[in-house]
């Protein structure tokens, strides 16, 4: 502690739980933005991860409500927020939204995927033929008519399901920037800032895991799909980085009587890692490689590693972007005279440990609905290579 | 010739007596439990006032007896850490330096000792919970748990409060934190339970000094209507809108 807190501000009361949330609502709306981009906007290249981005999306979509719940004072009340909600309380829409979401993604999931659902549940047997069966939930029509149907909600799903990815998540930014008491937090920018980083950072876990995924299936790499993949990183990096230096910069520019607490904050309190890894190593450097990537043009492999660099950078980029915001806005009092510090336990519900167990949940999540539902080209290639020759 | 009562009588009669005994002892119990509720709710009405504070900055002399006399009424964890009221101490030096403490949020009263030499001048503050017209914290609770009544006072439903915290976050001056034990949140509420049988809150019944006035902001003959008639007084942080009840008098820049 220092400086002058109000004495009932020792602790940070939203800690590292509350850092993981947004960040992990952020990588559903990226990843769902990135299976739109095929599924609404045509965007072909991105076909190799389109149907995969979706099980991204889901995976991450049912661990949000985990670190939420857990932070809870008392966890047993938190059905509450659905039963008495105050509707004036930016928060109590959470449980609503994400509701919302969960259904436009699994109805979006479950039709994209509904023709390997039915053919897995004629082709296989015992419990894999079970689990095939009950997840096509009794429609095991998948003539062409009925595909064209199913194509054509999908296109709806994904029409709603992007300006709802964008609900969700500029929600989570209103959560912060609507909150008056802290300058830090205090601006209209948040939600946009939110929507920004949320999807950067979708698109490059999508990158990221496409690569990994590739490799261990001994798969090879689609170039024009990375390179997309890159190239929308890049520009929505670009966009979030100018957001988020103009923020600080009308703060600057303002100079109200809170600026020169969180000028203390951004260079000595949070320093290393608003300036060092959120703008430098998270935004700064990833569009040097990505843009470099693009002028040089080195060979494939180098290229694969430049991008698959940049975009890691940018996932650790926006976490300390989460973090800066979350932490950061909590280590200022609210007497605009001192500062909190806090170290986040390694054990304890609220602890280093919880965190990455929640953090890892969505990738095992991914492993076992990919396992069940397999999103990966070949299957789409022995789907739409046939139906050509027909022509 | 006395008559014989039998074993399974006597069981019989006895036991009819005891329960007897305890339905006839706990009815008139009932009625009066009944009847002293029934006398409190309607002998107060919550439409008749409007309560109003005032906060004295000119004469709080910082002996800390408000902070104990709250954490003594209202069983607020006698930590430093945990306070429905608190005291700051604000030191301006010749330089125009501001030095703010609030050691163990003044329960203790104040060292007089002073660190800094050149003192142009010191005075003390108490803080607590302004009982917002405009309250954000009322606004972000997402289950309703803290509302505002009728008279004016920002209370919280600790039976139905799941914890979250926001209103922490919403709150500009610091007056919520969280219980230990009961893992829900807390802050002052004017000793409602005081005020609403028209008694004074703890803390200004504690204050040697009259630093802390409180009463009826409707009844032009209340304390607070009196001072507020009389005085030039402002608010804390005026700016963000909340339109705070705890009226001060004796203005520094630089006290939020």
């Amino acid at each position: 502690m220092a400086g002058f807190v109000f004495p009932n501000e020792g602790v940070v009361e939203w800690d590292l739980l509350i850092v993981i949330y947004p960040y992990i609502t952020g990588l559903v709306a990226g990843a769902f933005i990135v299976s739109s981009l095929y599924h609404v906007f045509g965007l072909t290249s991105l076909r190799p991860v389109a149907r995969f981005s979706l099980l991204t999306a889901l995976s991450f979509l049912i661990v949000t409500p985990m670190p939420l719940v857990i932070h809870l004072g008392r966890p047993e009340r938190g059905l509450e927020m659905f039963l008495t909600p105050n509707l004036n309380s930016a928060m109590s829409a959470f449980g609503y939204i994400w509701f919302f979401y969960l259904l436009i993604v699994l109805g979006e999931v479950w039709l994209v995927f509904r023709p390997d659902i039915v053919r897995y549940a004629m082709a296989t047997e015992g419990t894999r033929k079970t689990i095939y069966s009950i997840l096509a939930l009794g429609v095991d029509d998948i003539s062409e008519e009925s595909l064209a149907i199913d194509k054509k909600l999908i296109k709806i799903l994904a029409f709603i399901g992007v300006p709802a990815a964008i609900l969700l998540h500029g929600y989570v930014g209103f959560i912060f920037g609507a909150v008056k008491a802290n300058p830090w937090w205090s601006t209209p920018l948040m939600p946009i800032i939110f929507l920004m980083s949320a999807t950067v950072s979708g698109i490059a876990l999508l990158l990221v895991l496409y690569v990994i995924t590739t490799k261990i299936r001994h798969a090879s790499l689609d170039h024009d799909c990375l390179r997309s993949l890159s190239l929308w990183l890049a520009g929505f990096l670009a966009i979030n980085v100018v957001l988020e230096g103009l923020e600080v910069f009308s703060m600057l520019y303002e100079s109200e009587e809170s600026w020169e607490i969180i000028s203390q904050l951004i260079t000595q309190k949070i320093g290393l890692s608003y300036f060092g890894i959120q703008f430098i190593s998270g935004a700064l450097l990833p569009l040097l490689v990505l843009g470099g990537v693009e002028i040089i043009k080195p060979e494939a492999q180098q290229k694969t590693y430049a991008t698959f660099l940049a975009a890691t950078l940018v996932l650790i980029g926006v976490f300390a972007m989460r973090w800066n915001v979350v932490i950061g806005g909590q280590l200022m009092s609210k007497s605009l005279r001192g500062f909190i510090s806090y170290t986040p336990p390694l054990f304890g519900l609220n602890g280093l440990l919880t965190a990455s167990v929640l953090l890892t949940l969505p990738f095992l999540i991914l492993t076992l609905i990919t396992y069940l539902l397999p999103p990966w080209q070949p299957d789409i290639k022995q789907e739409t290579v046939p139906r050509r020759r027909l022509r | 010739m006395r008559k014989k009562i039998s074993r399974r009588d006597f069981v019989r009669i006895g036991t009819q007596s005891v329960v007897g005994g305890i339905v006839l002892y706990t009815i008139p119990a009932l009625f009066a439990d009944f009847t002293t509720a029934t006398a409190n709710s309607s002998s107060y009405d919550w439409e008749k006032h409007y309560w109003g504070f005032v906060c004295d900055n000119e004469k709080c002399i910082g002996c800390g007896r408000c902070v104990v006399a709250c954490k003594l009424e209202n069983k607020v964890p006698w930590e430093p850490e945990y306070n429905r009221t608190w005291v700051e101490r604000y030191v301006i030096t010749e330089e125009g330096e501001t030095f703010v403490d609030s050691p163990n949020a003044g329960r203790d009263g104040f060292k007089t000792e002073q660190p800094h030499p050149n003192v142009l001048k010191s005075f003390f503050v108490p803080k607590l919970c302004n009982q917002c017209d405009n309250p954000p914290c009322v606004t972000v609770c997402p289950v309703g748990a803290t509302y505002m009544t009728e008279d004016g006072v920002i209370l919280i439903d600790q039976e139905h409060c799941i914890g979250c915290g926001y209103c922490l976050q919403a709150c500009p001056y610091g007056a919520r934190f969280f219980l230990p034990d009961k893992r829900v949140v807390d802050k002052c509420n004017w000793c409602y339970h005081r005020i609403s049988k028209g008694i004074l809150p703890a803390c200004v019944e504690a204050c040697p000094v009259k630093a802390r006035v409180f009463g009826d902001l409707w009844d032009p003959e209340s304390p607070v209507a009196k001072t507020l008639a009389a005085k030039r007084v402002y608010v804390l942080k005026p700016d963000l809108g909340t339109e705070p009840k705890v009226y001060y008098i004796g203005f520094e820049k630089g006290v939020h």
